[in-house]
């Protein structure tokens, strides 16, 4: 099979990041780590759409001003989100004078803009760019699901949209210790599950498809990392995903976890089985992992956001949902 | 890639028994319990009515007591209230006319903001609009049988 992983020649910098997180993920275990949180999930804003725009842009104009950078120094925006034809980022970029690349992989959009980025970079193309992806939960829940004030009842496999946006900013200059030096692109896979509500199902195989070919075409073991973290499987699909991948003869232990785990508390947060959404997995990376990483609590780390390209339409006409991951390598150097 | 035949069988069964299954005890007594909640307010309603208005027909009072539920849930759901109750009583908030109520009312307050013609009143009817249509159809369907029944 081909190899589908990326080294890059120069590894490229993470220089900053920035996060803005929701009430309710404000109030997770990760609160000490945001950048940002929100009181309230409106922002006096009309729409829902509009709410997220904001929490959006708010979110890249911090990295910038963090960076001490101006939008001249930027030479691109790599971003993506779940609403309709991206439309989050599109009016997100509308506020910046800065080149724009729209991207969708649902949830794994982060991935995708993470691999883009580096390779631009490494490539010599460009300099320095922003790597970002937004969601919220009340835009999200009603596009792919009832609207808001609906008395029905949350399925005990579904999962919490986060409500966020998390940024990141790659430099082709070593500026940081923290360096992405290697990207397995992920392909399409789809087993069948048809149930919506069950994303954790639909994606688990994508991200044992991504981790074996990474494990193969590296030639290292899930022990070579510090943290294995995938994007937003949640706590039913992380188990699927451990043991689908153990009968490939592939062990993801303690140094194993999901973002859609870490970013709520279960039992109080009334979250069935933890987060999900494009800025889940931007959240918790740019936030927690990377404070971590700075700290020195973790060396090596794997990302693998993972995405459930479900459409609702698609769903209605009887249409299985596929899935995608990306994983990407982050070293300390 | 697309897992297919068995392998796809094999999976999906996998995935059924790792899966958490819904507790079906504890959402059922919930169910149970709500739904006879609304339909004894619904009683007390029409019971005060005929109390307090001793003269009124009672087809009157049923079509009062149903406009007052309906009018509660309305607000209820607008307050964010009754996605509340739904969510902790599941079917037994869905049944009632409570249910049909909160099912007009919760599109229409999300959808006001893309207009009130195109937004509003178009998406009034997503979620209701199958219950009129099918409800309409088979009370067709069982009018002609009950014709028929009557012609022989």
């Amino acid at each position: 099979m081909k190899n589908r992983t990326i080294t890059f020649k120069t590894p490229i910098s993470i220089q900053e990041t920035a996060t803005i997180a929701g009430p309710k993920e404000g109030a997770g275990p990760l609160k000490d780590y945001y950048h940002n949180i929100l009181e309230n999930d409106v922002l006096g804003q009309k729409s829902f759409e509009s709410a997220e725009i904001k929490i959006h842009t708010y979110t890249i104009k911090h990295m910038l001003n963090r960076a001490k950078l101006k939008e001249n120094d930027i030479d691109c925006v790599f971003c993506g989100d779940l609403l309709d034809e991206i439309i989050g980022c599109n009016y997100t970029m509308r506020e910046f004078d800065i080149a724009f690349m729209g991207l969708y992989n649902a949830c794994a959009t982060f991935g995708e803009a993470l691999i883009l980025g580096a390779t631009m970079l490494d490539a010599g193309h460009m300099e320095k760019v922003i790597c970002s992806t937004a969601s919220h939960f009340s835009s999200a829940e009603r596009k792919f699901r009832y609207p808001l004030e609906l008395g029905s009842q949350r399925t005990p496999l579904s999962q919490w949209t986060v409500t966020g946006a998390g940024s990141t900013l790659l430099s082709k200059q070593d500026v940081s210790k923290i360096k992405i030096t290697m990207a397995t692109v992920g392909r399409v896979v789809d087993y069948g599950v048809s149930d919506a509500n069950d994303m954790g199902a639909a994606m688990a195989p994508a991200a044992m498809d991504t981790l074996i070919a990474h494990f193969r075409d590296t030639g290292r073991k899930p022990d070579y990392y510090d943290l294995i973290a995938t994007g937003d499987l949640g706590h039913s699909g992380s188990r699927l995903l451990q043991k689908l991948i153990k009968e490939k003869n592939i062990e993801l232990n303690d140094n194993y976890t999901d973002c859609g785990i870490l970013v709520y508390n279960r039992e109080s947060q009334d979250v069935q089985q933890g987060g999900s959404g494009t800025g889940c997995c931007s959240l918790v990376f740019n936030s927690y992992i990377y404070t971590q990483l700075k700290r020195g609590k973790y060396k090596k780390i794997l990302l693998v956001p993972t995405g459930a390209l479900v459409s609702k339409i698609s769903s209605l006409q009887g249409e299985t949902i596929p899935a995608i991951a990306h994983a990407v390598a982050i070293e300390v150097l | 890639m697309k897992l297919e035949g068995n392998e796809k069988k094999e999976y999906l069964a996998f995935v059924r028994k790792e899966s958490p299954k819904t507790e079906h005890a504890k959402t059922m007594t919930r169910a149970f319990f709500l739904g006879g909640i609304i339909c004894c307010i619904g009683q007390g309603i029409s019971d005060l009515l005929r109390y307090l208005a001793p003269t009124l027909e009672e087809k009157i009072i049923m079509s009062f007591t149903l406009l007052i539920i309906i009018t509660i849930t309305g607000i209820l759901t607008g307050f964010g209230i009754y996605d509340k109750i739904g969510d902790w009583g599941g079917a037994g908030s869905i049944i009632p006319i409570t249910g049909f109520a909160n099912s007009i009312v919760s599109p229409a307050i999300e959808r006001k903001t893309e207009g009130v013609v195109l937004g509003l009143c178009n998406n009034m009817f997503t979620i209701a609009g199958p219950v009129i249509v099918i409800g309409l159809t088979v009370s067709v369907l069982v009018g002609l049988i009950y014709w028929f029944i009557g012609v022989i």
